[in-house]
């Protein structure tokens, strides 16, 4: 679905992200974890193309995405980036028919399969008593749906998201999640997100990804993961590892030694 | 564990807040759209009646529509008529220039004003005029030449592998501070002529007739036809950068084509009216606090607002010190800088109200 081959990126010679070979299946829920500046909301950037490598290359679906068309792109892969303006003055409603834009074009109108997608999209994200609700005017969960409303209305193949659950309580992260599971197990989609919460990492992913310093140290299921090793020597803490209902957790104790 | 389970909160349609079954500002922007037009026929008419000789309606009717030779023919028909026109268009240009430019660079103090597009379309504006009158007719192509050069230069000195609002904005006080510095200079030099150029530099429609209307009304109706392509790509940028660019759109082309457009209403406005300030920024920034950022809604309404606005204050400028004119530029940096100042303090969210 997306393969990172021999990628590099360099900001500056303090951070740069060294030869990254990824493959990401069809179907997959895949975090990217790892500290900060580690490189994973980079790897999310170079993955979208908001970015660009300094070599090796990105493939949608067989195609290298350098050389495919920017609608073409936004067909098949969606990213929600950390940074979204919420002063917007759109109404949900207004705001996911923006996910139609690259199957559209700038000039004509919506169409009956547009609209359709859009009642769709909102009724997945259960925003239907929002339509025209302004979005500066929702919580910030309800306003996240309506992002990612968005982003699913572009119907792509493949939902990139980063840190989706960032600045919510509680309540919210977790419909947030649960969302992102229901994406994924009816639809079909496959999903790469930056958490920064490693248990709902555990919890909701098939596969962890932990970088460090711009590599990938750890590409795993999350009960091989979550191992006292990697928080060693990935985070620099002791960790309790336990595990309940068949899913890996950990209770971080105290700080270690960084290996 | 019972009790670690969470409830995962949801929504139906009626446990969930107030439903709205259409935009909340549906009615808001429909009342401002029709009364802007209403207001601006209103002004427009008042504006054929009132000056230094005042005339009732019926006489404006005689001036308009008999084409004898009388008074009222030749101040309604002859003087006031071409200038409520170009005063309509002008801020009209003026207007959408401002709104294009803000929506552009998302910056509500954009204008081309400000960043120094209105003056280098001014600089080319006073050297045609005061070095080469001969080719006065090239006025407006000129103007626009210059606002677009002195654009390309801000873009290109404010490019970093991608341009950034703030340093446009920097480099486009700069570039207007120099551009001032060489209008000084040239005025100097050339001093016995600029006797021709104050009442222009100081923005005024005082002078012109069916001559000046006819020389810009054709870059007005093209750029104001452009200008209505520039809603889709206005709306999209909002959004900002990446997600414009995750969605598909061709950011850096298109905001290319939005400060092209920019600079052809200012360049057009200036051509005609010289430097009229405060239109561009205020218009659409008022319009905003009420109708809010659509611009489906708001490029028409600040056009609408602008030629209203225009209209008006020459109106004022030109009646309310009888027998002296004031240039409609002056009048509007005086009452519109406080004014703007006013509503810069209280403003607090992106629509009013909110």
């Amino acid at each position: 679905m997306l393969v990172t081959k021999r990628l590099d990126f360099e900001h500056s010679t303090a951070f740069q992200l060294e030869d990254i070979n990824l493959s990401i299946q069809k179907g997959e829920i895949v975090s990217l974890v790892g500290p900060n500046g580690s490189g994973k909301s980079t790897l999310l950037r170079l993955m979208s193309r908001l970015i660009s490598p300094k070599s090796g290359e990105i493939l949608l679906v067989g195609k290298a995405i350098k050389s495919m068309k920017t609608e073409d792109v936004a067909k098949k892969l969606a990213m929600l980036p950390q940074m979204l303006d919420h002063q917007l003055d759109l109404t949900v409603a207004e705001l996911v028919e923006f996910g139609r834009y690259p199957h559209r074009g700038a000039y004509s109108k919506l169409t009956t399969e547009d609209k359709k997608v859009t009642q769709w999209a909102i009724e997945i994200t259960k925003l239907q008593s929002f339509r025209n609700r302004m979005l500066h005017s929702l919580s910030g969960g309800e306003r996240q749906r309506a992002w990612i409303a968005m982003a699913i209305a572009q119907r792509p193949e493949i939902l990139l998201l980063d840190e989706p659950t960032t600045f919510l309580d509680i309540s919210h992260q977790l419909e947030v999640m649960e969302l992102v599971k229901d994406l994924n197990e009816n639809f079909g989609m496959t999903v790469v997100m930056v958490l920064h919460d490693i248990n709902q990492a555990a919890r909701y992913s098939e596969r962890m990804i932990v970088l460090k310093n711009g590599k990938v140290l750890y590409d795993s299921t999350p009960t091989d993961v979550l191992r006292r090793e990697m928080f060693q020597s990935v985070f620099g803490i002791d960790a309790n590892i336990y595990k309940e209902s068949g899913k890996t957790f950990f209770t971080p104790m105290k700080l270690g030694k960084e290996g | 564990m019972e009790s670690a389970k969470v409830n995962v909160r949801t929504y139906s349609a009626e446990e969930g807040p107030k439903q709205h079954d259409r935009h909340p500002l549906a009615k808001r922007r429909l009342i401002v759209l029709v009364s802007l037009s209403i207001t601006l026929i209103l002004v427009s008419l008042f504006s054929l009646m009132a000056g230094a000789v005042s005339f009732s309606i019926s006489e404006i009717w005689n001036g308009l529509f008999d084409s004898s030779d009388t008074l009222e023919r030749r101040i309604v028909w002859d003087l006031r008529l071409p200038r409520v026109l170009i005063g309509v268009v002008v801020g009209m240009c003026l207007a959408s220039a401002g709104a294009i430019l803000q929506g552009v660079m998302r910056n509500p103090l954009a204008d081309p004003g400000i960043i120094g597009v209105s003056s280098g379309a001014g600089l080319v504006a006073v050297i045609i005029m005061i070095i080469y009158p001969t080719y006065i007719a090239l006025l407006p192509l000129a103007a626009f030449i210059g606002a677009l050069v002195t654009a390309l230069i801000i873009y290109a000195l404010s490019w970093r592998g991608g341009t950034s609002v703030v340093r446009i904005i920097l480099v486009g006080v700069a570039i207007n501070a120099i551009i001032g510095s060489f209008m000084s200079a040239l005025m100097l030099l050339y001093s016995d002529r600029v006797q021709a150029v104050l009442p222009w530099l100081a923005g005024g429609i005082g002078g012109v007739g069916w001559v000046q209307f006819k020389m810009i009304i054709y870059y007005v109706m093209i750029a104001l036809i452009l200008a209505l392509f520039s809603i889709k790509h206005i709306r999209v940028l909002r959004l900002g950068d990446e997600l414009a660019k995750l969605l598909g759109h061709h950011v850096e082309r298109s905001r290319f084509f939005l400060i092209v457009m920019s600079t052809l209403l200012a360049g057009i406005a200036v051509s005609v009216s010289g430097l009229i300030g405060f239109v561009g920024l205020v218009v659409p920034h008022i319009l905003r606090l009420i109708i809010g950022g659509d611009y489906r809604y708001l490029l028409p309404a600040s056009a609408l607002g602008g030629g209203l606005l225009v209209v008006l204050a020459d109106t004022i400028a030109r009646s309310a010190f009888n027998p002296i004119e004031l240039p409609v530029g002056i009048l509007l940096a005086f009452i519109g800088g406080p004014f703007f100042l006013y509503l810069i303090q209280r403003r607090r969210g992106p629509v009013a109200g909110h």
